[in-house]
């Protein structure tokens, strides 16, 4: 069967069972539509939590990152986990034990403030939106590759899939729709990464592979990757990275914003019990890890497994000629994310790193410059053929991506939507609005969300790139603080947590946009982002933890020269600190 | 909203030491042993690198589970001896 076909019966048959779920699981009150009627499974919501959380930047990019990186890019590994220990003891039980619906409604009734819900709301819509514009494009391009429509009219129909289940079911309806994403996307991933570690070194477990013999050369894996790679003169895969400060900062600040975006939070109101919010932890870490832990063999091996092809007889014996090339180079070039220009036209192609130190060797075996160019993203995208698997693996990945894209974008669509329909609507302009009429108010502010989503899907405001790390410096920076202050001190008050968070978000944004250039407009930046330019050597993706620390600096700060919140707020705080007497999440 | 039960306050104490402990575990194996302290765990060999690029894409990340059903199992723990669980 033609690949095309595969391809479209593995995604359409995925698409098709997320449309029956949302049939099957419509949303019939607030509760609903917000909480899923707060009575979810903790391994249930760990699993919906683990396809919430796992976007196409972790199905898609990761591997190919730590690919490029090695050892330096760990970052991501430990930052996008670690949140979830944070989550577990710093914010999850207690956010449950209040039992509210939306993270701004937590801050505006702790805080005592309409004004700080309206920052927390802010904050939110500013994290979510920019990060939901990543996942609708990622959708869009995953469509163009693997079905051959072109990427808007891919984009058109992913958002018509999420507007099916997520309008009509809510967070009933993406729980369910997630838990069989996290299955698809989960087992396209892994599939593929058990063949490879078993090709190269015979161990069928990708993580245990990773630090295995090679069973071609019969030295480690990591060890036979650092030999390739540093003979045609790149970085060694395991050094170790000079700027400790700002690898800390980064997976802080990873960690950080984690815990503080409200699309994941969201989900511990989804479970019964408080108890059931620190197992979802748990499980969610559970979840992730099987990704997490597969992703750093899957980096390592495909990138050994790219040199060999490039070099069959080793890196110090003549490239591959052009015309012998693999079908997979083949059919990747067609879509620009491979590259290769025969600059010293001999017909075969050099790839290694263009740099000064290795110039005399480059020239030496009469190399003209580096021939050959790829996207990281070919790495997982392109993995099954690559290992030469049969066609059906490499639908599974079509179908695993776009999973992976669309339940993020809808946990995103519903932090939005809850946003805008409980704390803007019912919290503000109309208090006395029915439960109904809020129902549908959700219901039709997810349907501006998704529209919206769209539109900058199909039309990226350019700054698609830096658009993670100023969700995660908006959620580090704003969220978190507000969040763990408001159930570890009594003492923080109203005009402590505004000002803090306002610090804290003002003081990474200024940064961020001072290397980036200002609401990332090419050529605002006041000074090249480069790290002689950067404060104490801390980039402007690591900003994120120092804008969390001026945040719970000014807020102590300044709660403590006013006066301390009143009795009933601190009342409030004791209350969420222990489960007794909690109830299902409710708006009221 | 005024009933606090009188143990809450030694319930939250200890709450406190066990999130202060499992933090600090937290922070060793991903700040300490995978980033900071990796020179110095250079001369302990593990599949063709060292301990601390172990740490960075294994170890931390099976600490950070083990930590979070430790830390839910003692809680639940507490919460009963405190009398605080749901009922």
């Amino acid at each position: 069967m033609d690949q095309f076909y595969i391809n479209l019966l593995f995604v359409g048959g995925s698409f098709a069972l997320y449309i029956a779920i949302a049939i099957w699981a419509k949303a019939g009150s607030t509760s609903d539509f917000y909480v899923a009627g707060g009575g979810i499974h903790p391994v249930t919501n760990g699993m919906a939590i683990g396809a919430d959380w796992m976007s196409a930047a972790s199905f898609i990019s990761m591997a190919g990152l730590i690919a490029a990186g090695g050892y330096a890019n760990s970052t991501f590994l430990m930052g996008w986990t670690g949140g979830y220990v944070l989550l577990a003891m710093l914010l999850a039980p207690y956010l449950r034990k209040f039992g509210k619906f939306t993270v701004p409604e937590f801050i505006g009734d702790r805080f005592y403030s309409r004004n700080a819900r309206f920052v927390a709301v802010a904050c939110l819509l500013a994290a979510s939106i920019t990060y939901v514009i990543g996942q609708m494009a990622g959708a869009g391009v995953a469509f163009s590759r693997f079905l051959e429509v072109d990427a808007t009219t891919g984009l058109i129909i992913a958002a018509i899939v999420v507007f099916i289940y997520a309008v009509l079911g809510g967070m009933k309806g993406i729980t369910y729709t997630q838990v069989a994403q996290y299955c698809v996307l989960i087992i396209a991933y892994t599939i593929p990464a058990v063949f490879i570690s078993l090709q190269l070194t015979g161990n069928p477990i990708p993580p245990l592979g990773l630090f295995s013999t090679h069973v071609e050369s019969g030295v480690p894996l990591l060890e036979k990757l650092d030999e390739v790679i540093t003979a045609l003169g790149f970085r060694d895969y395991t050094a170790d990275v000079d700027n400790k400060l700002n690898m800390v900062l980064f997976t802080l600040s990873l960690m950080i914003g984690t815990a503080g975006l409200p699309h994941v939070i969201i989900r511990f109101f989804t479970v019964p019990k408080v108890a059931d919010a620190r197992w979802s932890a748990g499980w969610a870490l559970v979840f992730i890890a099987l990704l997490y832990l597969t992703a750093p063999a899957v980096a390592s091996m495909a990138r050994l497994n790219l040199m060999t092809t490039i070099y069959p007889d080793g890196p110090e014996a003549q490239a591959i000629e052009y015309e012998e090339r693999p079908q997979w180079i083949r059919e990747w070039e067609v879509t620009g994310l491979i590259q290769f220009e025969d600059k010293n036209n001999d017909g075969r192609i050099q790839h290694y790193n263009d740099t000064e130190e290795f110039e005399p060797t480059a020239e030496a075996r009469g190399w003209e410059g580096n021939e050959f160019n790829y996207n990281n993203d070919i790495l997982v995208l392109a993995n099954p053929e690559i290992a030469n698997l049969p066609g059906w693996v490499i639908g599974l990945i079509a179908a695993g991506g776009l999973a992976a894209a669309l339940s993020t974008a809808a946990g995103l669509l519903l932090a939005i939507s809850s946003a805008v329909s409980h704390d803007l609507i019912k919290g503000a302009i109309n208090p006395n609005i029915s439960d109904k009429g809020e129902l549908l108010a959700a219901r039709i502010s997810m349907g501006v969300a998704i529209a919206l989503a769209t539109y900058l899907g199909a039309n990226p405001p350019g700054f698609a790139a830096q658009v993670v790390a100023l969700a995660f410096g908006i959620a580090a920076a704003s969220l978190f603080p507000a969040l763990m202050m408001g159930i570890f001190s009594k003492r923080v008050n109203n005009k402590g947590a505004i000002a803090g968070m306002l610090a804290g978000l003002i003081s990474t944004l200024v940064y961020i946009f001072i290397f980036l250039g200002w609401f990332f407009i090419p050529g605002t930046n006041n000074l090249a982002n480069t790290p002689d330019n950067w404060l104490l050597g801390i980039s402007p993706l690591s900003f994120g933890a120092v804008g969390a620390m001026i945040n719970f600096a000014v807020a102590f700060i300044v709660s403590n020269a006013t006066e301390e919140p009143p009795v009933e707020i601190q009342e409030l705080v004791e209350s969420v600190r222990y489960p007794r007497g909690a109830g299902k999440a409710t708006g009221h | 909203m005024s009933d606090i039960p009188s143990n809450a306050v030694e319930y939250w104490k200890a709450n406190l030491r066990l999130i202060v402990g499992s933090m600090a575990i937290w922070a060793f194996v991903s700040y300490g042993c995978a980033i900071l302290f990796r020179p110095f765990l250079s001369g302990i060999p593990i599949g063709g690198t060292d301990l601390g690029f172990w740490f960075a894409q294994q170890g931390s990340i099976l600490t950070f589970i083990g930590l979070i059903f430790f830390y839910a199992w003692r809680m639940n723990t507490l919460d009963k001896k405190f009398g605080l669980d749901e009922e």
